[in-house]
Order: structure tokens, then sequence, then C-alpha cells
């Protein structure tokens, strides 16, 4: 799994966790709707698969028949006879129109045929000999058309569908292994981060509760001593005129005299 | 008139009767035919091609082989065989002679024009012409623009000019005239083909007005059917009809108002010779018609080799080439088309 463990190079604020989330949220609507268009162009896709494959089979036969009826329509009207009718054409009696059609957002060409109205020069062509062969070679030729006008739109869309879905399914994959656990990993580090910021908070906060605590009572206990040296002094200060020789006989030791 | 003509028939065409008659035992048979539709690939076709007189023709054809090649190579060894016999020919056969090319003259000249209409390179369009066909100044038809000045430039002095004369009326070239217009001067040179015939009397006008009638009565049988459904008017299908042959008038007036393929029947049932082809077709069924057809026209070409001192030989072998060509096209179609099961259908033998 690529992309594991990694996240987003962000400030980890409560904010960015916000974002964060938001996008994640985004991410997962963004995934399921994803896999939605994917399925649903996969489901298209098999169709149309299925739908080639009956149409090469048919496809087959049919050619064979034409050819075939253009070597009936060569036997009866004489070898030369291909050239007489394409040199009797002037513009494209079938023609194709390519259309559009939506499948879950992506546009996929279609291709219709269609009879220009007004032709029909080669209806006389081979009068004298062949003409009803030249005119069913050229029916089953048409039919031909036709046939590989549908095969010719069904590939394409084969294959706009088949890249639509390798894309689709890139995105769906993409959003599935790389950006949503990327971003779950920043929330979870963004979490991570703040957890540990409160807890740093917590224990500055005790720290100082402490430091204060400590000051008060060293300052306390400063102005309890203080009181009591005064105390000490203010006696000392009253008790000096009658007791002191008494109190005191090491401290205030009169010096030896020595002799 | 019979024994006197054969008095003196061999001073003239005797040696290339003889040659005609060599060609023509040349050409494949019902066992050749059996063989070839056996083969499986195009490769097997031009194997047992080589032991028959196409040999020399398809002996240097590289091997990826294509029926197009073998019917060309074929249409080639007609070719030489015609060019060959004319060469030699003295007056009147050799004006006979070139009278069976008409008619890929006129096919050559109405490709041309065709595609001289539609813009298309000359040069491009000459490689498409009948072999049989060519004539000088070919090329320049292209250059016309106008019915009248295609006849004045070129066709003047083409064997073709009296035929289109016929039709020169129609001043602007467009498709469905293009079309009119081949069948016009077809006929036309038809009917003229069978007036040379009867003037050259004897054998030749006996058998050969008897197979261009045949030809004549086929064209307009096709004409018909082919038309029905189509913006042709009765009456310009009439004029395509040929103004002789067996159906020849009565018949041609019932076929000008057929609307479908029983009618078209109806009316040439009536005619015996032809009732046996029809005969074989089940109602409803134009498909096999054509076949039909040539399989009585090939009859009736075997036949003029049954007698001598007589030109009807000469169109007989061009026209059974033709038809051993197309034989063969068929075979290497199926043969390459993988419809080996078809191949019967579209073999007409000949001898």
């Amino acid at each position: 799994m690529s992309g594991s463990g990694q996240r987003l190079n962000v400030v980890p604020t409560v904010t960015v966790l916000g974002v964060v989330k938001a996008r994640l949220v985004g991410a997962t609507k963004g995934h399921q709707l994803l896999k939605k268009k994917s399925d649903a162009l996969t489901m298209q896709f098999r169709q149309i698969l299925k739908r080639i494959v009956q149409t090469k089979e048919s496809m087959g036969d049919i050619m064979k028949s034409a050819s075939f009826a253009l070597t009936e329509a060569k036997y009866t009207a004489g070898d030369n006879i291909k050239h007489i009718v394409r040199e009797n054409v002037q513009s494209a009696t079938i023609k194709v129109k390519a259309k559009q059609e939506n499948v879950a957002g992506v546009k996929l060409p279609k291709f219709e045929h269609f009879t220009e109205a007004g032709e029909s020069k080669n209806d006389l062509t081979g009068l004298a000999r062949g003409g009803q062969q030249i005119q069913l070679c050229r029916s089953a030729y048409v039919k031909a058309v036709e046939l590989l006008v549908e095969l010719a739109s069904l590939q394409t869309s084969f294959l706009t569908l088949d890249e639509a879905i390798k894309t689709t399914n890139r995105r769906v994959n993409a959003l599935e292994n790389v950006v949503k656990p990327r971003l779950e990993n920043t929330i979870s580090y963004i979490k991570g981060e703040l957890d540990e910021l409160e807890r740093e908070e917590f224990f500055r906060l005790k720290k100082i509760q402490g430091f204060k605590k400590r000051e008060v009572e060293r300052q306390r206990k400063k102005k309890f001593e203080e009181d009591q040296v005064a105390e000490i002094d203010w006696e000392k200060t009253h008790t000096k005129g009658f007791g002191s020789d008494l109190l005191v006989p090491e401290a205030q030791k009169d010096e030896d005299i020595i002799f | 008139m019979y024994g006197f003509e054969a008095l003196t028939f061999n001073i003239h065409a005797g040696y290339l009767e003889a040659i005609v008659r060599g060609y023509r035992s040349g050409m494949l048979t019902a066992v050749d035919y059996n063989n070839l539709s056996q083969c499986e690939t195009l490769d097997d076709i031009k194997l047992h091609l080589l032991a028959t007189d196409y040999g020399h023709y398809l002996q240097n054809e590289p091997s990826p082989l294509h029926t197009t090649a073998i019917v060309e190579k074929c249409t080639q060894k007609l070719v030489d065989d015609y060019n060959h016999l004319l060469s030699q020919a003295t007056e009147p056969l050799s004006k006979f002679l070139e009278y069976i090319t008409y008619g890929y003259i006129i096919d050559n000249v109405v490709l041309i024009v065709t595609g001289a209409l539609h813009e298309r390179d000359v040069q491009e369009l000459l490689e498409k012409c009948h072999p049989l066909g060519m004539f000088d100044g070919i090329a320049t038809v292209a250059a016309a623009h106008s019915m009248s000045e295609l006849y004045r430039l070129v066709l003047i002095d083409t064997p073709l000019a009296p035929y289109f004369s016929e039709c020169i009326t129609s001043e602007d070239l467009d498709d469905m005239n293009i079309e009119i217009m081949r069948n016009t001067l077809y006929k036309a040179y038809l009917e003229d083909f069978y007036r040379f015939c009867q003037k050259l009397g004897g054998a030749t006008a006996e058998i050969m007005c008897d197979l261009l009638s045949f030809e004549a009565d086929r064209r307009a049988v096709n004409i018909t059917i082919n038309s029905i459904g189509t913006e042709l008017t009765r009456d310009d299908r009439r004029k395509l009809y040929s103004n002789f042959g067996l159906l020849y008038p009565y018949g041609h007036e019932e076929l000008a108002v057929g609307e479908d393929f029983d009618q078209v029947r109806a009316v040439v049932e009536k005619y015996p010779p032809y009732q046996a082809i029809f005969a074989k077709l089940s109602y409803g069924e134009s498909q096999m018609l054509d076949k039909a057809f040539y399989e009585e026209e090939v009859k009736r070409l075997t036949l003029s080799f049954e007698q001598q001192f007589h030109y009807a030989v000469f169109f007989a072998y061009v026209r059974l080439r033709e038809q051993e060509i197309r034989n063969l096209m068929w075979i290497s179609e199926c043969v390459a088309q993988n419809q080996k099961s078809r191949v019967h259908d579209g073999i007409v033998l000949i001898f």
C-alpha cells in the first residue's frame, strides 16, 4: 500500500484539522461516486463487448455472401463490370453520421449510416446482361457496409469506454489507496500533535502551579522567619538592661585580663 | 450456294480454319473441369492449367496467385490467338474478325466516356479497358465534352461511326443516357453484323444469323427483365431491342409491356427453341436464367463446328473462349472464397 504512513505537510492546528477532515469527507464521497461510475461503465462495456462479438460473427457470413454475390455479378455481367459500376458513381449513397452518446459522463462516439436519396445511377447498369446480379450484389454490399458502420461504432465506443474505465479505476484506486490514507494519517497526526500540545500545556500549568505554590510557601516561610527575627530582636533590646550579664555569661564574657 | 463456296473457301480461309479448329481442341474439357473443381487452392488450379494451353501464360505467375491474375492471363491468351488469326486473315474474313471485336470497342468507348464525365484519369481508364476492344486513338475519347464532339473528333474514324450516327440525337452525356447509349450502340452493331453476315452468304450467313438472332433475343429478354422497376419507359425499352431475331417483331411488342418475370416467361415460352430454356427454371426464379442462356449459347456455338467452310467458327471460338474464362473465373473465385459447394452452379461445360 503506497502512501500509507504518508501525510500532508501541514501545521497541526485545530483549523487545519477541520479543513483536512472536510477534505476526507469529500474524498470519501468522491470515491463512492467514482466507484458507481466505474461500475456503470463496466456494465456498458460488457454489453458492448457482447454486441461486438455478435456483430463480428454475423460479419463473417455477410461478407462471405457479399463477395460471392460479386462473383456472381462478374460471372454474368463480365469481368469489366466493376469498372463500369465504379465509373458511374458520383457521390456516396450511404453516408455515416457521427453522434455522441452520454454514458455516466463519458461521451461515446456513435456512428449511424443513412442513405442519401436520389441515387440509383447504377440502376440500368448491366441492362443487357447481369443487371439483376448487379443489383443483388449491390444490396448484399449495402448490408455489409451497414454492418461495418455498426461495428465501427461499437469498436470506437469500446476503445473510448476502455480508456474511460481505466481512468476512472485509476482515480478510484488513487482515492482509496493514496488520498484517503494520507488524509487519515494527517488527521491522526494532527490529533496526536494536538494531544501532545494539550499534555504539554497541562504539564506546564501544573509546573507553574507548583512553582507558584512553592513561591507562596517560600514567601510565607520568609515572612515567618522575619517575624521571628524581629521578635528576638525586640526581646533582645528589651531584655538588655537587666539580664544580659546573667543570661549570656559566655557570650558576653569579659575579656580575660592577663597580667 | 453450298457446294460452290466450299470450292474456293480453302484458298483464303482454309489455313485459318484449321488453326481455329486446332485452338478448339485445346479448350478445356469436362475432365479438366472435374479436376479443376477438385482443387483446394489457386496454386492447384494453376498447376492443372499448366498442363493445358494456358500453361505458357501462367508459367511465370508468382506464387501468391489471385483470381484476377488468372483471368487476365487467360484473356491474354484469347487476345493473342485472335491477333494471330487477324494478322493472317484476308478480306472478307478479316472484316468478319473485326466485327467480332466491335462489341468490346463499344464497351471500352462507353467506359471511357463515363470515366471522363467524372473526370477520371484517362491512363487509368485505359488500363481497365478490354484488350480486344482497343483501337488507335481510344485515349482521345476522353477529350470529348458532348456527343457531337465525340463523334466528330474521334469516332468518325472508327468502325463505330455509323452506329453512333443513330444515337447522336442525345446532345448531353449523363449517366442514364450512357447506359442507353451503350445498348443502342450494341443494337446497331448487332443489326449491322447481321446484315454483314447475310451479305457474306452461304453457310456463314446461315449459321451466323442463327447465332446472332439468339444473341439479339437474349438481349431483348435480359433488357426486359433488368429494366423491370426502373425508370426506363416502355418505348425506350422497345427501342433497345434489335430488329431481327426470333422474337422480332411480335415478341418485342409483348416484351415491351412486360412488367414482371412471369410475364416475360409467358411471352418467350411461345417460341419453341426458348421453351426448353425456361423449362429448366421453376416459376418465379430468374436467378439461373443467365446460366441457362449461357448453356444454350454454348450448345449453339459448339454446333457451328460441325459444319465446314464457314466463318462462324471464328465467332464461336472467341465466344467459347470467353465462356471458358468465365468458367475459370467462377472456379477460382469459388476456390478462393471457400464456396466449393457452389462450383458446379457456374460451370458451363463446353465439350
